[in-house]
C-alpha cells in the first residue's frame, strides 16, 4: 500500500543523497565547511541589520541550468531581512 | 588516418563496464567496416584481452612499444573474426608509471594514421592510469551505473575531464533495470543525467547474455538479446546517427501504478 501512504522510494532517495553529495563534492567543501560560512556570513550581516538567522539558506550552485561547462560555482544567500535599521 | 577518432573509456568506479563496453563498441565499429584499434591502459590488471577473447595471442605489449623493445605493429593482436580489429594489449607485470602521459600521446598519434577509431579502455581511479588514458584522447565515453557511488565517481570524472580540455562526454548507463526502476526502487536514466548533465550516448540493460559472452570471450554487440542491441545502438550514435531512445523515462506510468497497488498490498 505505499502508493497511498508514500514512503521516499529508494531511487527518491538516491537521487536527494546525490544531489546533496555531488555539491559539496563538486565544490570541494564538505557540508560542515558550508555550515561554518553561513554561520560567519549571519554574524557579518547582523553587524548592520537585523536577519532570521534561523531561516537563511545558503547553497553553492554551478550557475544556471545545465551547469556543465561553466567553471565557476556561484554562491547564492537567501537571508530572510527582520528590520532594516538595527 | 587523417580524421579518425581517439576515444577514452572511462568511469572512476571500478566494476561499472569499462572494459565490456570497450569491446563491445569496438567490436560494433569493426563490424561497420571501421579500422579499430583497441588499446588496454590498465597496466598491471589486464582484462580487455579476456574479455575479447585474444589472450592467448600476446606476445608484446603497450610496455614494449612504450620501451622500444618491439615496434607498435608487432604489439598489435589482430582479431580474426572480425576484419579491422586490433587490439594493443597491457602489460600485467609491472605497473602504471611504466608508461607516462606523454609516451601515451605517441603511440596514439601513430595509431591515428592506420585506424579510423582508436578506444582506450581506462584503469578505475583517477590517478596516473587515468591521466594516460586520457592524455591522447579527443572524445570519453563515461560509463556508469544507476547507483549513488558509481554516478559520484562518474561526476568527479567528468570534472577532471573538463579540467583537462574535453568538449566531448558522452554517458553510458550501464545495468539498468526497469523492472527496479517501475517499482521505484532504482534511479531511472533520466534521473541520471539529469544529476550529471552531460549527454545520454546509450542505456545498456542488466543483461545474463552479458556474462555467458564474457565467459566465451566473445562481444555480444548486435545479437538479439538486450545489451546487443543497447550496444549496436550505441555504435551507430557513435557514428553519428540519430537512434531514438526506446523507452528513456518510462517512469511510473498509471496502469504500472495501478497494477503496482496490487503487486506491493
Amino acid at each position: 500500500m505505499r502508493h497511498f501512504f508514500r514512503r521516499k522510494s529508494s531511487r527518491e532517495t538516491a537521487r536527494d543523497r546525490l544531489k546533496i553529495l555531488l555539491i559539496s563534492d563538486r565544490v570541494n567543501c564538505s557540508p560542515e565547511m558550508i555550515e561554518l560560512i553561513k554561520t560567519d556570513i549571519a554574524k557579518v550581516i547582523s553587524k548592520y541589520m537585523k536577519i532570521d538567522a534561523a531561516n537563511m539558506e545558503i547553497q553553492i550552485n554551478a550557475k544556471g541550468k545545465g551547469a556543465r561547462g561553466i567553471k565557476n560555482p556561484t554562491l547564492y544567500a537567501n537571508i530572510p531581512i527582520l528590520d532594516l535599521h538595527k | 588516418m587523417s580524421n579518425s577518432e581517439v576515444i577514452v573509456v572511462t568511469s572512476g568506479k571500478g566494476g561499472v563496464g569499462k572494459t565490456t563496453t570497450t569491446a563491445n563498441v569496438g567490436t560494433g565499429l569493426a563490424k561497420l567496416g571501421k579500422k579499430v584499434c583497441l588499446i588496454d591502459t590498465d597496466i598491471g590488471l589486464r582484462n580487455l584481452d579476456v574479455v575479447m577473447g585474444l589472450e592467448n595471442r600476446i606476445v608484446y605489449n603497450l610496455v614494449d612499444v612504450v620501451e622500444g623493445s618491439c615496434r607498435v605493429k608487432q604489439a598489435l593482436i589482430r582479431d580474426k573474426r572480425n576484419p579491422g580489429l586490433y587490439l594493443m594489449p597491457s602489460a600485467q607485470t609491472r605497473d602504471k608509471s611504466a608508461v607516462s602521459p606523454g609516451q601515451m600521446v605517441k603511440v596514439i598519434e601513430h595509431l591515428r594514421e592506420q585506424f579510423d577509431y582508436v578506444l582506450l579502455d581506462c584503469p578505475a581511479g583517477i590517478e596516473q592510469g587515468f591521466q594516460n588514458a586520457i592524455a591522447g584522447a579527443d572524445r570519453a565515453l563515461v560509463v556508469t551505473t544507476p547507483e549513488v557511488s558509481a554516478i559520484r565517481d562518474a561526476d568527479r570524472i567528468i570534472g577532471l575531464l573538463e579540467a583537462n580540455g574535453f568538449k566531448q562526454m558522452d554517458l553510458i548507463i550501464n545495468r539498468l533495470r526497469m523492472d527496479m526502476v517501475r517499482k521505484g526502487d532504482m534511479m531511472s536514466a533520466a534521473d541520471v543525467v539529469d544529476i550529471l548533465a552531460v549527454p545520454l550516448l546509450g542505456i545498456v540493460p542488466d543483461d545474463e547474455n552479458v556474462v555467458i559472452a564474457t565467459n566465451q570471450g566473445e562481444p555480444l554487440v548486435g545479437n538479439d538479446c538486450p545489451a546487443g542491441k543497447a550496444y549496436a545502438n550505441i555504435v551507430r550514435r557513435i557514428r553519428g546517427e540519430e537512434v531514438p531512445f526506446p523507452n528513456l523515462d518510462k517512469s511510473i506510468s498509471f496502469w504500472t501504478r495501478v497494477t503496482g497497488i496490487f503487486h506491493k498490498a
